[in-house]
């Protein structure tokens, strides 16, 4: 048993972490250490500069513009864009969309698709959840009926992650109305300048417009876009869960806000000492910060699992489960080592371009809307008390 | 990074796999606590015979030459099936003492009659005012003679009726400080030396023991005058790793046992595994119970690590995480098995129990926790000020 890095890890951790130092625009950087989310140009520009080091989608078999990388490599490249304040590329194309077609895909679809995800050409988005089916996917409603030679699409989606920059959307469209549940479900990968689609923005908690509402009224979609086979969307869509786990427990994210924590309790007071070194708010760091310990562990396991193609278990939920609730910990926590400058509220879109920071000081800017937004953590991506039915289920067979 | 286990690891599992589902189940253990002494000597010759308890011992004095990874597997199984004989204290602490320390002639005297299983030792160290803190140290040696006269007390030795005892003591310094404390071997029936015996909450043994002059010559010293400390913390450590893998495998038995209590109990014509209050509380366990699975591995691998300050963040976590995950599951268990979880008849409180008995040994959570925050790194930012 070993719980440690080879010393070719460790030097391939030293090349990104270089890489990272050296070609992040340090707007980018000082955004993220203003707790601000990137904007579009960070993400396209930041995109563009893995792009030409072949880096976009690095977990990619080469054959389709990947690297091949291990699991293990993928952990350590995502765990240094975490520590350098790098947005890591969006996940819709690299993770969920661009597998599905690379396993799914006819060649002339990867052909068109794979490409353009690798040079930031198409921005994609994630159409599955609507008003009436998130938990409970499978009960989607949103209507693809056959006209000829194309699907005529009618529905809403909802919560869409940044869908107001997205070129592209993959939906989960029902086909067969009669089937039952999964059964009649399809996949359809939907241009977003197709007329009769529209974007509405829901402003959430932080005053941030990250989700949106996405409307489908008569959406004419060529069936080339179809992935696979008519009625087996649901296969397909499962296995894009199971690719989106991998790098579920946010390890490296976590890691970077405990710094930040740190840095803010330690310059923080109370009675005249840094925070830091009281007590009790020392007793509340050591706990999360030993949660998290735990937590990389078995996010270690699972990759050694993953590497040696060992079929995952319940440890995939837990990650989930614990890597939310750890993040969402630290986000608390950075609130509370503000005191009273929590208070001060600004949402993030009006900070963005604003020449001076409000009342208070400058590390508690953000806090109070980061600590809002983090609530969605633990609700998004199969909500935790979905985990905890998969892990039950695993246990228990009902 | 690694997690497999070698050939030779698992067929050491396998074997004390074997001994322990064929000689160690419920009843056979409840008999076993029955006894006037609360541990069996046959199954102690058992564990030699399998070369268990050579697992921490070189193999020029007879043992495996084995460490904290092997140690944590047979740990595992202890913990499943509640075994009340010392292991740690003999084949983990006071062998790791003995082998860490020793002179040449006590580790030939003594570590191949501990491997043999002939002789059981154990440490002798915490006091009833050191609480958890393994630097307060009050007993007194005092040269005489060419050799040293002990006084003073030891609290809640675990299995005091070994045949010999770890004994500390101070030859100078303050009560709390690092230096001044050394170490000697005392045979059990040392003249002056007296034993309060208890059973614990686990159903084992242990016992307060009071130094009333008691001789040793220089021989029976273990290690530098006065430089002990050292290494009876660090053998602490190997017994805080061991101590949170016996609780992973409890935590595991208990987690299988609701399992199954969950798919076989009916109430209102269903099983009452299908409620998802009850499901999600068995979800949660296992979630405790894998997190301190990692943190096992953490502690066992760290606990043999160069840098102290390391070694001891990585134990501490694992205690933390440990004991946390020992006191929820152990008491879910309980409730989940409703009334009968409240019976002795049940194995399930008897695992209830050991967890907390774990939870009180070798450092409770605040304990560890403090440590931790005392030993934490400070951010980047402000090293850099």
């Amino acid at each position: 048993m070993d719980l440690d890095f080879s010393a070719a890890e460790d030097r391939f951790r030293e090349d990104v972490r270089g890489f990272v130092q050296a070609r992040l625009p340090p707007a980018v950087r000082a955004r993220a250490s203003r707790g601000l989310s990137p904007t579009r140009d960070d993400y396209l520009s930041w995109h563009r500069t893995l792009q030409e080091r072949g880096w976009v989608a690095p977990g990619w078999p080469a054959k389709f513009g990947g690297c091949d990388w291990s699991p293990v490599q993928l952990h350590i490249f995502e765990e240094e864009m975490a520590r350098g304040d790098a947005p890591l590329p969006l996940p819709f194309g690299t993770k969920m969309v661009g597998p599905v077609i690379m396993e799914f895909g006819t060649p002339a679809q990867q052909g068109l698709f794979l490409p353009r995800i690798l040079s930031g050409e198409h921005w994609w988005c994630q159409g599955y959840s609507e008003p009436g089916a998130g938990s409970d996917l499978a009960s989607l409603k949103t209507r693809a009926v056959r006209e000829g030679d194309h699907y005529v699409v009618d529905g809403q989606k909802t919560w869409t992650t940044l869908a107001q920059y997205a070129d592209w959307i993959f939906c989960l469209v029902r086909t067969d109305p009669q089937a039952k549940a999964q059964r009649g479900i399809s996949f359809l990968l939907i241009d977003m300048r197709t007329p009769g689609v529209s974007v509405r923005p829901i402003i959430t908690l932080d005053g941030a417009h990250e989700v949106n509402e996405v409307w489908f009224e008569n959406v004419r979609v060529p069936v080339g876009n179809l992935i696979g086979t008519e009625n087996q969307g649901w296969t397909y869509a499962k296995f894009l869960l199971a690719h989106e786990r991998s790098s579920f427990g946010g390890v490296g994210r976590a890691k970077r806000e405990l710094e930040r924590l740190k840095g803010v309790a330690y310059s923080e007071r109370r009675h005249g000492r840094p925070l830091l070194e009281d007590a009790l708010f020392a007793a509340k760091v050591a706990q999360v910060e030993i949660d998290l310990m735990a937590l990389e562990i078995t996010n270690l396991r699972v990759l050694d699992a993953a590497r040696a193609q060992r079929a995952l278990g319940p440890e995939v939920s837990i990650l989930k489960v614990q890597g939310s609730v750890i993040q969402q910990r630290i986000s608390e926590l950075l609130l509370e080592a503000v005191g009273p400058y929590g208070l001060p509220f600004v949402p993030e879109r009006e900070r963005h371009g604003a020449t001076a920071e409000g009342i208070g000081p400058p590390h508690a800017a953000g806090l109070a809307a980061r600590y809002c937004n983090e609530r969605k953590l633990s609700i998004f991506s199969g909500s935790n008390e979905i985990q905890r039915n998969i892990i039950a289920r695993m246990m228990l067979g009902f | 990074m690694d997690f497999t286990l070698s050939d030779e690891q698992r067929a050491l599992q396998d074997s004390v796999q074997r001994y322990v589902s064929r000689q160690y189940a419920f009843e056979s253990r409840r008999a076993i606590e029955r006894t006037a002494a609360g541990w069996s000597p046959q199954v102690w010759q058992d564990l030699a015979d399998l070369g268990v308890l050579g697992i921490n011992v070189p193999q020029e004095h007879g043992g495996l030459g084995y460490g904290p990874i092997e140690t944590l597997l047979v740990m595992n199984l202890f913990g499943s099936c509640l075994l009340l004989e010392p292991y740690a204290a003999s084949a983990v602490v006071a062998t790791a003492v003995l082998r860490d320390s020793a002179s040449t002639h006590l580790q030939a005297s003594w570590l191949p009659r501990l491997v043999r299983g002939e002789a059981v030792a154990t440490l002798a160290h915490f006091e009833p005012t050191s609480r958890f803190d393994a630097r307060q140290v009050r007993s007194r040696a005092t040269l005489a003679n060419g050799g040293y006269v002990l006084q003073g007390q030891k609290a809640l030795v675990e299995h005091a009726a070994a045949d010999i005892l770890l004994v500390s003591a101070r030859i100078a310094g303050a009560d709390d400080a690092q230096e001044g404390v050394s170490l000697f071997v005392v045979p059990r029936d040392a003249p002056g030396l007296s034993l309060r015996s208890c059973r614990t909450l686990d159903g084992r043994s242990a016992a307060d023991i009071a130094l009333e002059s008691v001789e040793v010559p220089a021989s029976a010293r273990v290690g530098m005058d006065g430089g002990a400390l050292a290494v009876i913390e660090r053998s602490l450590g190997f017994g805080t790793a061991a101590l949170c893998a016996e609780a992973v495998g409890a935590m595991q038995a208990l987690v299988d046992a609701t399992v199954a209590h969950l798919k076989t109990r009916q109430q209102f014509g269903r099983p009452i595994g299908s409620f998802q209050a009850l499901a999600h509380r068995a979800a949660d366990m296992l979630l405790e119970l894998e997190q301190a699975r990692s943190m096992s591995f953490l502690a066992a691998v760290r606990s043999m690590g160069a840098d102290d300050r390391e070694r001891q963040r990585a134990l501490s976590a694992a205690k933390v995480i440990t004991n946390r995950a020992a006191r929820f599951i152990g008491q879910q268990a309980v409730q989940l098995h409703g009334g009968m979880g409240m019976t002795d008849e049940l194995q399930v409180g008897h695992w209830f129990k050991r967890l907390a008995a774990i939870e009180m040994t070798l450092g409770d959570t605040d304990t560890h926790l403090q440590r931790f925050a005392a030993l934490g790194t400070f951010p980047a930012s402000v090293r850099a000020t």
